[in-house]
């Protein structure tokens, strides 16, 4: 039932490091989380990497997994050939801090640029009504377990580490789009969508959606249809005509 | 295609933070990941250069009752008599070269600013990126923020001309009810090609990202607008598929042309039914 | 806006050569899950400064979890629901050992808190009239529970994390700093609490993760929030967090544990593959038609069917199958047991060798309904099976197990204030104790979060304020160096104990020794090797640096474990009843007398292990117990205590709601938690839109309120334990109280 399995971990820090070699026992029905933890107990106590539920609901465990970003959680060993090397690596987006622990701090910042969602002024609590057909949208992305293998995956900032300042990222960009279509949200977010958080570095290749492990079609339903609404309000000439006249009609009125 | 806004090939890649697992290898997929840009790109330029010597050919493209949707509307006085629409001819015998050139700007620019399309040839062509955790060989990535690239957003207009022209095709296929001497209540093996032409256009089309914005998308509360919500769902689902249905489209209208072009230069004759 | 950080070595005047971050703060959370940024936010609202001690990321806690949702009586679905009803629910679960005080705040208030979540963006499953929708659970007599699909713990720990940068951007309007007045510290553990030379406390120090560097937190209010226990299980749903911690600081620091003999154990865990072993399968799987079978293909439940049940459940499996299509004319299937029930069941057949190679037992669905359907109804379990055991549910049986799945016992705190014996030590969620009796219901526990962390961080800050400006406790530098030698000692110890070796070891002798079923001879061994791990424990060593360093906090994280599991086996020992989430082979019944009694845990005088004590249960008011029928209460209650009743039995029960009136039949099967299926509740009519008629309730309620009145001065006149501040307090808290319902009534009203 159990093999010997090879295992290759990334073991460093900021100052450098490489890949390890490992040679690890892989009984059925494991995932490659539990083999870091074998090594962990058995070979490496103090190797680095991050997990909380080991079921895909906290988003914690993400690593690269012969190169694709993954949850170590989620990939299961009988994914691999019994004598294929297992390569596991830090997510190569963000600044190392150990092993597989990296600093996510990049998406918590951008976190915070995200305006908060902005009620009517005037609605107490317990009197908010919306229909379940209007809150679906944004209850898809409201899924998203904030793994960060979206932002990891991006080649906006993954190959272009200048462009962080000006790019919020996959996860943030779907945050916006989450608030612009919530029901009750009375901010207006396609300027900023566009001038704060670059939804103009998206080119849509879509490896945000393909790493999602909540399966939330983050370019379909968030960063696209988030393109056309800034298209209405920025590049769309007809809207931007009647939005002028309407806009006069009622402060003539 | 769109010009290349980002620095090309052999500049150096932005050193990256030095703070990162510092690992050498572009990447270390050990999957074919190169294999799906590669065909994207194998089948793209083979339709590039399909479609080029067809559309500057200037000829084939009509046998009376049908004609190549590379050609149609066809607008030139020099068309093949019988070609043009309704006899709308709005470019004299100045337009020597081939008509097709003034219409396929817009099907051409339906199939850039698609937001599939873009996809696929940002990964093939630009290698930008040439599939997810690979790295991509530029030095400078602006994303679509600026000219050309900027342009991109106009994908609804060309949405539009597309209906226009979806709407052309159709009844192109309908006058495919005749014969080859004009007379209606026939119907051929071409008149079925024509037909799944235009389908196919028409499910592109209506299954395009633009359209679902427009069907519905852009509303804040679909609860207010029943209907359109109906069409948005409906379109969203269509939506789900819009990859298949660009490149089925795709090869539709590049072998519709080519049944065509076959039939008008005689290499075998359109079996009719009745 | 001032950071008030110091990064000198030396700056908190500690002998130690080791530099240490210090901050002050007003208030210190530790524990970023629900109860502990409710908290924060709270006490963020009143003005204080706030740090949140977070041990994993921002917005990973343990409360994302959690699936089925949080129970409110907002009445939406069910107009007849309201706090009564929760209230007499949760007693009821929990067998009459809550703390009826916290049961009563909280069946009031947690409409409250749900409706404030959506004005910080959280987004509810709706009903029709775009009202947040409410499902039926276990044990819940109308749909009470608010949703989002099956992620509604993910939702509630979002828009809780949203609500912290939202104040954080206001704070940044403000002043120019996010972080000026609400402070996230993600991965820092706290290893020890602070106290002043009066005993008052004063911080808290830990270290950074990442780092392994320490810091020190000044701050007169500590706000325990830190989760459960179910890492001394070897089968858990619960992640690595869960080590006690907080029940373990504040024991160490002089608090008081209450009833940790009660651990919640699920029916239904994955239990295989190994790697995904504890995960819950939700209860729905069996509301929807699923069977649980033996090795042999029996459906072993119908043997397990204890008398008090057997009228209500049925005794052929055509009988129970018939039930799903025909709730009116036949009973319900045995599957459908209360939790503490089918975990004992499936845990016989185990023991007795019938169970799965993997030992387990069977659950099938896949013979029950079509594929599509399964698909349908149970989308996420569908999921669940086919990514991490590559099982098709709709195709073959999931093998399924008990897990160690929550933990009712904790920090006994004042119901009002959430308050421990510890001057400005307060604890809310799952780490405190009271609230959920012997048992807690599904969907308790995410409104148990709000309503008590959000008490929580009100007092602390209140606590603040009585203490002036001159009061402020200060941390005394001997017990710094004191925490810090006592974190540091497994590095130094390098070729020690492997820490993971010890912790497999607990987990083992917690699992097979105090897990469901507890014999006494078991539990002392429990205990002997409890003794035996202590002085291996100061041993354990860890290799490797402090930079995140896994090996060396899974040491530190031990001394948790250990002093929690402690007192777990020993209130086990001494509670000679089956109660909830506690069952003794040798005494298989409830005890009334035993009812009467929370068993308190507090450390021993040289700190060496646990001293247990008998406390006598706070009585219940008689107009909160006038809401059960007699007889029910006679089941749980002594007739002693029951003479109480006899005089305002009369009166109370008119003061009920009319609305909620309910038939003396059958009283047994409500008592019990978790019988009442979805699938049946579903069967009742659903309210009508537009019977928004509710004129029964509210005068009912403003009744029951005047009677909670002076039945709480009464009982507030006889508490002699309490000092008189927290009396006042406790007084404060209770107008507010009121006056927040009277709120939300003239609200209601209104609507």
């Amino acid at each position: 039932m159990g093999y010997k399995g090879k295992f290759k971990v990334w073991r460093g820090d900021a100052s450098g490091g490489d890949l390890k070699d490992f040679e690890v026992e892989i009984n059925e029905g494991e995932v490659v989380l539990d083999i870091i933890h074998r090594l962990q107990a058995t070979q490496a106590p103090d190797m680095a990497c991050r997990w909380n539920c080991k079921a895909g609901k906290c988003g914690s465990c993400s690593a690269e997994i012969n190169g694709k970003p993954r949850l170590m959680c989620m990939t299961r060993m009988s994914t691999f050939e019994q004598d294929e090397t297992v390569t596991v690596t830090p997510l190569r987006t963000f600044p190392v801090i150990k092993d597989l622990v990296t600093d996510v701090g990049f998406n918590y910042a951008k976190a915070r640029e995200v305006k908060s969602f902005t009620p009517p002024k005037d609605l107490l609590p317990g009197e908010y009504r919306m229909q379940q057909i209007d809150v679906e949208r944004s209850q898809e992305f409201r899924k998203c377990i904030e793994c960060y293998l979206c932002q990891n995956t991006c080649h906006a900032v993954r190959d272009h580490e200048e462009n962080k300042d000006n790019f919020s990222g996959p996860r943030y960009l779907m945050r916006v789009a989450e608030l612009d279509m919530h029901p009750l949200d009375t901010a207006d977010r396609k300027n900023s969508a566009q001038e704060e958080h670059g939804l103009g570095f998206c080119n849509i290749t879509k490896c945000c959606t393909e790493v999602c492990p909540e399966h939330i079609r983050i370019t379909d339903n968030a960063l696209i249809p988030m393109k056309e609404r800034v298209v209405d309000r920025k590049y769309d000439p007809l809207v931007w005509l009647g939005n002028k006249i309407r806009r006069r009609t009622s402060s003539d009125a | 295609m769109a010009t290349d806004t980002i620095a090309p090939g052999p500049e150096a890649p932005a050193p990256l933070s030095p703070a990162r697992a510092q690992i050498e290898q572009k990447t270390l997929r050990t999957d074919r990941w190169w294999l799906s840009p590669l065909l994207t790109m194998l089948v793209l330029v083979a339709f590039i250069f399909y479609a080029t010597f067809r559309a500057f050919q200037n000829a084939d493209y009509y046998t009376g009752n049908l004609i190549s949707p590379f050609y149609s509307p066809c607008i030139a006085t020099k068309c093949v008599p019988g070609s043009s629409l309704g006899g709308f001819k709005p470019f004299g015998d100045w337009w020597s070269i081939s008509p097709a050139l003034l219409i396929l700007i817009f099907p051409l620019g339906f199939r850039m600013t698609c937001y599939y399309y873009r996809k696929a040839y940002y990964r093939a062509f630009w290698q930008s990126p040439p599939a997810c955790a690979v790295a991509e060989p530029h030095g400078k990535y602006t994303g679509e923020r600026r000219f050309p690239l900027i342009l991109n957003n106009s994908h609804r207009y060309f949405f539009y001309a597309g209906l226009i022209f979806n709407t052309i095709l159709s009844w192109d296929a309908i006058l495919a009810f005749r014969n080859p001497a004009g007379q209606w209540g026939h119907m051929s093996v071409g008149t079925l090609v024509l037909i799944a032409n235009a389908v196919l256009l028409w499910v592109y089309s209506l299954s395009c990202h633009s359209c679902r914005h427009i069907m519905g998308g852009k509303l804040k509360h679909f609860s207010k607008h029943p209907l359109r919500y109906k069409g948005w769902t409906l379109v969203s689902k269509l939506n789900h598929k819009h990859m298949l249905f660009a490149w089925v489209s795709l090869f539709g209208v590049a072998l519709t042309d080519a049944y065509v072009a076959l039939v008008a230069n005689g290499t075998f004759s359109n079996p009719t039914f009745f | 806006m001032t950071d008030n950080t110091e990064n000198t070595e030396n700056a908190v005047g500690t002998k130690s050569t080791e530099p240490v971050e210090r901050h002050s703060y007003d208030v210190v959370v530790i524990g970023a899950g629900g109860a502990g940024l409710r908290a924060a936010i709270e006490a963020r609202h009143a003005g204080k400064r706030v740090a949140v001690i977070s041990k994993s990321l921002f917005g990973k806690a343990h409360t994302v979890m959690a699936e089925g949702g949080a129970a409110a009586a907002m009445g939406n679905v069910n107009p007849k629901d309201n706090w009564q009803v929760h209230f007499r629910d949760t007693m009821r679960g929990g067998k009459f050992l809550n703390h009826f005080r916290m049961a009563e705040l909280h069946a009031k208030e947690a409409p409250d808190r749900i409706w404030e979540l959506e004005t910080w963006g959280a987004l509810f499953d709706r009903t029709k009239e775009g009202k947040i929708s409410q499902r039926n659970f276990g044990g819940h007599e109308y749909p009470r529970l608010a949703h989002v699909g099956d992620r509604t713990g993910l939702e509630l720990i979002r828009t809780l994390q949203q609500r912290v940068v939202a104040l954080q951007q206001e704070d940044k309007a403000s002043t120019g700093d996010y972080e000026a007045n609400l402070r996230v510290f993600a991965e820092t553990t706290i290893v020890r609490l602070l106290k002043d030379a009066s005993g008052r406390i004063a911080g808290a120090v830990g270290y950074y993760r990442e780092t392994g560097q320490f810091v020190v937190f000044e701050a007169p209010a500590v706000i325990m929030a830190t989760g459960g226990i179910g890492r001394s299980y070897t089968v858990t749903s619960n992640s690595w967090e869960y080590t006690g911690d907080g029940h373990a600081l504040a024991l160490l620091a002089g608090a008081a544990l209450v009833n940790m003999e009660f651990v919640q154990f699920h029916p239904t865990g994955m239990v295989w593959p190994p790697s995904v072993k504890g995960i819950l399968v939700t209860e729905s799987v069996r509301g929807d038609g699923g069977v649980l079978r033996n090795s042999e293909g029996k459906r072993f439940m119908f043997d397990y069917v204890p008398d008090v049940f057997r009228k209500q459940y049925a005794e052929t499996e055509e009988e129970a199958d018939r039930w799903y299509d025909d709730q009116e004319n036949n009973r319900r299937p045995p599957e459908l047991l209360p939790r503490d029930e089918v975990a004992r069941s499936i845990n016989s057949e185990v023991k007795a060798g019938r169970g799965t190679p993997n030992g387990g037992v069977f659950l099938d669905v896949s013979t029950r309904l079509p594929a599509e359907e399964i698909r349908r109804r149970l989308p996420s379990m569908y999921h669940q099976f086919k990514e991490l055991a590559d099982v098709d549910i709709t195709a073959q049986p999931m093998e399924v197990g008990p897990t160690c799945h929550y933990v009712m016992g904790g920090i006994e705190v004042d119901p009002d204030t959430q308050g421990t014996v510890v001057p400005g030590l307060y604890a809310a969620g799952e780490c405190s104790g009271g609230m959920h009796g012997s048992n807690r219901l599904g969907g308790n526990s995410l409104s148990d979060l709000l309503v008590f962390g959000r008490r929580a961080g009100l007092h602390a800050a209140e606590y603040i304020d009585g203490l002036g400006t001159a009061g402020k406790p200060a941390v005394a530098a001997a017990d710094v160096d004191a925490a810090l030698e006592e974190a540091l000692a497994p590095l130094a110890n390098a070729d020690g104990e492997n820490p993971y070796t010890l912790h497999h070891e607990l987990q083992v002798t917690m699992n097979t020794l105090v897990g469901i079923i507890r014999k006494p001879e078991e539990v002392s061994e429990a205990l002997t090797k409890l003794e035996e791990f202590k002085p291996r424990r100061t041993k354990v060593g860890a290799a490797g640096g402090r930079r995140f360093n896994p090996g060396w906090h899974v040491a530190l994280d031990l001394r948790n474990m250990l002093i929690v599991s402690e007192c777990v086996a020993k209130a086990a020992l001494e509670r000679e009843e089956s109660r909830g989430g506690h069952t003794r082979d040798d005494h298989p019944a409830m005890s009334s007398k035993w009812r009467q009694i929370n068993l308190i845990c507090s450390l021993n005088e040289d700190g060496s292990g646990i001293d247990l004590k008998h406390q006598p249960i706070p009585t219940i008011r008689p107009d909160l117990l006038g809401l059960f029928e007699v007889s029910e209460l006679q089941k749980y209650f002594t007739d002693e205590e029951l003479t109480v009743l006899g005089d305002s039995a009369e009166p109370v029960a008119e003061a009920k709601p009319a609305g909620e009136a309910k038939p003396a039949a059958e009283p047994e099967v409500k008592s019990e938690p978790a019988t009442e299926s979805k699938a049946e509740a579903k069967s009742e009519p659903e309210a009508k839109p537009e019977a928004k008629t509710e004129p029964a309730p509210i005068p009912g309620q403003s009744n029951g309120e005047k009677a909670a009145d002076t039945a709480a001065d009464k009982v507030a006149e006889k508490s002699t334990e309490k000092s008189a501040t927290a009396e006042a307090e406790e007084q404060t808290a209770q107008a507010e109280a009121e006056a927040q319902t009277e709120d939300a009534e003239t609200a209601a009203e209104e609507k």
